[in-house]
């Protein structure tokens, strides 16, 4: 864990805690996207509710309205229908007080600014002194394994190391909402799985609450408390999986053997495959 | 049939085309007049002289065994036929009828070609001087060409004369660059650059002003300059004010046009970042949009360069106080004084190529980011 997160998990036992507040309410939302020719449903009758400390994974095939989904949450995509509310408040309120980061399914790294100054974005925007933008763009960096690539640009990394660094920016400024939008796709496994235990230490240790769009039901489910399984579109939840019960909240790598893993990832897989049933 | 299975480093530079040769049919034809009389090759002992450097250069040019110092060699031998007419004409011989010694500079011209190729391949500071070389070529024979068939001055001066031309009118020059450029251009320049720039942001803003000019822009666009350059001069007077009226009205649409189409030129994604952030109109403006719109306005930039400098002059011709560019250049073509005319000439397309040059080197420092530019 980086020196950067205080709150040590101990202090903060999950069974002591009070009743979990709601961060994000989403209720009958449906979104219709007026497409040149034709409307594209994607989002129909979604509900859902995350409390604080939640890890949510959603998992569906492309094209099922994930993205859509975050979108929305984060004020970037307005419903057609439906009630949202983030800390209480609207997703436009939550989003000019600055409640979430976002890590884009594309890194959308700014070629002008070199690695540490694309880290240092959402800093600057907020108004902090520069000797601690670059601190804490030292920190974040180092956590995503890129330190020493301060000065490059983006276009001088590989696609893999520009998410890391999106994801680094993200973090920078400690939101505690992360929405994450497949932030792990174009990594080699053993990336992978080092970013994925880094993850989840940070949320345990920092209590964030995150959404997390991914395509490897595993990832789903070593991070998650809840997995979130969509339809194909127009997007509807098919089934949304408890992990918290069966799986202890700190993980490590090795609990992907065990037989509990195996069933709530079995249960994950029934769920996307009953979705793709009326396909063929 | 056996190939090689390896390149020796000096092979890459060692094999040179046999076109300069043809030179060695110099000797054989009439190599200069004088009075009625031809004269060949071994009758002009100067001419001789320079013709065998250029041979020995040719025969010795692997002797150096580097590319560059093939380069030198053989630049010696094109220098000094090169600079065979021009002895030639400093000692009173007609070159009209000299088969010989056009062979013979064609000969060296195609060695040249060589030399250039040689530096080409070479690395470092070398490697500029072969374009430098290239236009120094090119005016060596416009010299030797316009001298040695005797073109009228009317109709095209010898660079030596148009030198001399900047000599003995240096003070009108510099006043006419000074009221053109110093003063027409750049005031015209910065207030129709500045004013598309800042109206650009304003139709940004405003989508309809942005669909009620654009068309007006294209219309713009299609006036000629010397349309608007009387108009103005009725408006605004002889002085400066009408020049740069003219620029104005040149340079207002360009730029508003390409800072239009920069500032819509950030993606959705980068957008959506900033709009994460809270971000509101201006800082998106300033963090996001105006460094994605960096390299078009460059481009607007840099066509609007040249356009001032031809709205200036052209708007010359059309009344100025007895000064400036265009004024020199009406009134001289007038007086038959073609020397001074294309002195002119050289000071304006100097002048518009050091703008464009300037504007070009600080594109690649701002955007050098960009992947038209960006080096790994
Ligand atoms: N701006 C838009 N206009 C019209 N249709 C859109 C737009 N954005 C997304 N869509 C459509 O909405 C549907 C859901 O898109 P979304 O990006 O949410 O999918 P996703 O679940 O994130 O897919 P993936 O896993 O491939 O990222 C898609 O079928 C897409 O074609
Ligand atoms: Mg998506």
């Amino acid at each position: 864990m980086p020196a950067a997160q205080p709150a040590p998990l101990t202090l903060v036992p999950p069974a002591a805690e009070p009743a979990p507040r709601t961060i994000v309410d989403i209720r009958n939302l449906t979104l219709t996207y007026q497409a040149a020719d034709h409307p594209v449903y994607a989002l129909s009758d979604v509900s859902l509710s995350i409390a604080k400390g939640d890890f949510i994974s959603l998992i569906g095939p492309s094209g099922c309205g994930k993205t859509t989904l975050m979108r929305v949450v984060a004020d970037l995509e307005q419903p057609t229908s439906g009630e949202v509310t983030v800390n209480g408040m609207t997703p436009e309120q939550a989003r000019l007080k600055r409640a979430y980061g976002y890590v884009f399914q594309a890194p959308a790294l700014y070629p002008w600014r070199t690695v540490e100054r694309n880290v240092t974005l959402p800093l600057e925007i907020m108004g902090l002194p520069k000797a601690e933008r670059q601190q804490r763009a030292r920190e974040q960096l180092e956590l995503v394994g890129l330190s020493g690539f301060e000065r490059k640009f983006p276009w001088q990394l590989s696609g893999g190391m520009q998410q890391r660094v999106s994801i680094a920016r993200a973090l920078a400024f400690n939101p505690d909402l992360l929405l994450m939008d497949e932030p792990f796709g174009a990594l080699d496994e053993i990336t992978r799985d080092h970013l994925n235990l880094q993850l989840t230490r940070l949320w345990l240790g920092t209590r964030k609450t995150c959404i997390f769009v991914t395509h490897s039901i595993a990832e789903a489910v070593f991070l998650s408390t809840r997995i979130v399984v969509m339809s194909p579109r127009p997007g509807r939840i098919l089934d949304v999986i408890d992990c918290d019960g069966d799986l202890p909240r700190e993980r490590t790598l090795d609990i992907r053997e065990s037989p509990e893993f195996q069933r709530i990832a079995h249960r994950v897989r029934e769920g996307l495959m009953e979705g793709h049933s009326y396909d063929d | 049939m056996k190939r090689p299975t390896m390149a020796l480093p000096q092979m890459a530079h060692s094999d040179m085309a046999p076109w300069p040769l043809v030179m060695l049919a110099a000797p054989l034809l009439p190599f200069a007049g004088l009075d009625g009389t031809t004269l060949f090759l071994p009758q002009l002992p100067i001419a001789l002289a320079l013709f065998a450097v250029t041979i020995a250069t040719i025969l010795g040019r692997r002797l150096p065994g580097s590319a560059l110092g093939e380069a030198l060699l053989l630049l010696a031998g094109v220098a000094s036929a090169y600079a065979a007419p021009l002895v030639l004409l400093k000692e009173g011989y007609g070159l009209a009828q000299a088969g010989g010694l056009w062979v013979y500079l064609a000969g060296a011209t195609l060695l040249l070609w060589r030399v250039l190729a040689l530096l080409a391949m070479v690395s470092g500071p070398a490697r500029l001087a072969g374009p430098a070389l290239f236009g120094l070529a090119l005016v060596m024979l416009w010299e030797i060409l316009t001298r040695g068939f005797q073109v009228p001055t009317i109709l095209l001066p010898p660079p030596s004369t148009v030198l001399s031309a900047f000599a003995v009118h240096a003070a009108d020059l510099w006043d006419d660059f000074r009221q053109t450029v110093l003063v027409s251009v750049l005031r015209g320049y910065l207030i129709g650059c500045g004013a598309g720039f800042l109206v650009a942001i304003l139709a940004d803003r405003v989508p309809f002003l942005a669909r009620g000019l654009l068309p007006l822009g294209n219309l713009a666009s299609a006036v000629p300059v010397v349309g608007i350059a009387p108009i103005m001069v009725m408006w605004f007077g002889f002085d400066w004010q009408s020049k740069a009226a003219v620029i104005v009205v040149m340079t207002f649409f360009p730029m508003l046009i390409n800072t239009l189409a920069g500032l819509q030129s950030a993606e959705r994604i980068q957008l959506d970042l900033m709009r994460s952030y809270g971000a509101g109109y201006w800082r998106t403006l300033a963090m996001l949009r105006l460094p994605c719109a960096l390299p078009f306005l460059f481009n607007g930039l840099k066509i609007n360069s040249t356009l001032a400098l031809i709205g200036a002059i052209v708007a010359e011709f059309f009344g100025t106080p007895v000064v400036g560019m265009g004024f020199r250049i009406s009134t001289q073509v007038a007086r038959m004084n073609l020397d001074v005319v294309w002195a002119t000439i050289a000071v304006a397309a100097l002048t518009g190529s050091l703008l464009y040059g300037a504007l070009a080197l600080a594109e690649r420092r701002v955007t050098a980011w960009h992947p038209s530019l960006r080096k790994r």
